[in-house]
């Protein structure tokens, strides 16, 4: 999404920013997962990717949930995964779309992305390829991609590159372990003219396991608010909207989302507030259920419970919920703290103080489980079936 | 804003919803979406959506306006159009 003339100046409650809160016909961003197979294993995955699940939609499901997205005018899909290329069907699919007017962003690792493939690509209108590192340089990478999985991003970008394909976009997950890389990242993303995205690390999938060790300081979030706020074309996909009650707000809605204005098809059809929400208590129903994907948007008892006014409780008497409405409800969710309250990275430290407390009892966390994953370390969520863990933190 | 844009916005010409660009209704107005350069750009009002569907229809802009807003909004409505122009969701015809 881009800064428009027509919008309001952000994170300034509107009428507008209400209307969104409220829901619309249709999500304006809405992220699909085509597959869970993956032949990374990222310890941040969102998705727990790794195994591909035999329930996954079928190219002819896949292509009807296609009709339905072009019935509906979203006008574009995020497709990502697991690794989106796995899919036999993925080319075959990503045209389809594209011929019914529903455009193609997707994320890769680029494992995948060869010279012919990249030529494919460039061969199309309206697809938009997003390659993922989360270091500079291989070994920043590597610890959280896995060996060789920043050669191979490059070498994506270069097959990109060479066969004209265009500005494509460098994804990053902002770590605490890359945030001292943004420049580089910058750099990275001149030297092929591509388009830099920055997006927010979330406790979500396998990230619930590596979170506290991986995301940034409350230090380098203020360096990379400002670094941010000085570059309004990095995109950031409103991801760190939590960063916009230090001050002047970032680009964006500067809202949270869910179930609002996007929403998550994940590999099997079922639909989800968020991409960073795949937890029973976020599911609002399934392409696959009568009335398919409209219906569940429109009218499932989640989606219609999100779209209600929310209450701020624990942020009520913050002068900054105005910018930041209480931040991120995956990162509450996750970590065990009321979604009504302050963010885990809340910028004045209010989530900080709310962690603390949680460690003063053990406490019940929801846990995202094991997911997909293909090597199952055995852990207490492991065992656990209903995905709950007791957890004492720290 | 796009380096193709050259000129302001002069509600005597006429002007046309931009041909790449698909609007979606909504309660607060609609989402216009230019498939050229994959901008998403919110249309605020229903009214607004209205007129520039219709742009293509009339003479001049001001003329669209004239018919589809009530006075006291003709000069947000101008205000608005002319972003729309440098988003280039409406366009010179």
């Amino acid at each position: 999404m881009s800064a428009d003339p027509a919008l309001p100046a952000p994170a300034r409650p509107s009428s507008l920013t209400d209307r969104f809160s409220r829901g619309l016909q249709a999500p304006i961003c809405l992220t699909w997962e085509l597959t869970y197979g993956c032949n990374l294993a990222c310890v941040h995955c969102l998705s727990s990717s790794g195994r591909r699940d035999p329930r996954e939609l079928t190219p002819a499901e896949a292509r009807g949930v296609v009709d339905e997205l072009h019935d509906l005018q979203v006008f574009y899909v995020n497709i990502g995964g697991g690794e989106p290329m796995i899919r036999p069907d993925f080319f075959d699919l990503i045209s389809y779309a594209v011929d019914r007017g529903v455009g193609v962003k997707f994320s890769t690792n680029g494992t995948m992305l060869t010279r012919e493939r990249a030529a494919t690509l460039a061969g199309m209108d309206y697809v938009d390829v997003q390659i993922s590192i989360d270091g500079a340089d291989a070994a920043t990478n590597d610890d959280v991609r896995g060996r060789g999985a920043f050669r191979a991003a490059r070498q994506a970008m270069d097959n990109l590159a060479e066969a004209g394909f265009g500005p494509f976009k460098i994804s990053i997950v902002v770590t605490r372990h890359n945030v001292a890389q943004l420049d580089a990242f910058e750099r990275l993303a001149e030297s092929y003219g591509a388009q830099l995205r920055l997006t927010r690390l979330r406790p979500s999938g396998r990230g619930a396991d590596t979170w506290e060790e991986l995301h940034p300081t409350q230090e380098q979030q203020r360096t990379l608010y400002h670094w941010l706020l000085d570059r309004p074309n990095v995109l950031t996909g409103d991801s760190f909207f939590h960063l916009s009650a230090l001050g002047e707000p970032l680009e964006g809605l500067n809202l949270c989302g869910a179930g609002r204005v996007v929403c998550l098809i994940d590999p099997v059809g079922d639909v989800y507030a968020c991409p960073f929400v795949l937890h029973e208590e976020f599911r609002a129903g399934s392409v696959r259920d009568a009335g398919g994907f409209t219906r569940v948007w429109r009218e499932s008892e989640l989606f219609t419970e999100l779209r209600e006014p929310q209450s701020a409780g624990a942020c009520a008497s913050c002068g900054s919920y105005d910018a930041c409405r209480g931040g991120c409800m995956a990162s509450k969710f996750f970590t065990g703290l009321p979604l009504d309250g302050p963010d885990p990275e809340c910028v004045h430290g209010h989530g900080e103080a709310a962690l603390e407390q949680l460690k003063l009892q053990p406490v019940v966390v929801p846990h995202p489980g094991p997911g997909h994953s293909k090597t199952r370390k055995p852990t207490a969520a492991t065992r656990e079936p209903v995905f709950l863990t007791l957890s004492r933190r720290g | 804003m796009s380096p193709t844009t050259t000129a302001a916005f002069d509600a005597g010409l006429p002007y046309e919803l931009h041909p790449q660009v698909a609007i979606r209704p909504e309660a607060f107005g609609g989402l216009a979406y230019h498939y050229g350069n994959r901008r998403l750009t919110f249309l605020k009002a229903p009214m607004l959506v209205e007129l520039v569907e219709a742009l293509g229809e009339y003479p001049s802009a001001r003329a669209a306006i004239d018919t589809h807003v009530p006075e006291p909004r003709r000069p947000a409505v101008e205000r608005a159009l002319s972003g729309l122009l440098a988003s280039e969701v409406i366009r010179v015809r």
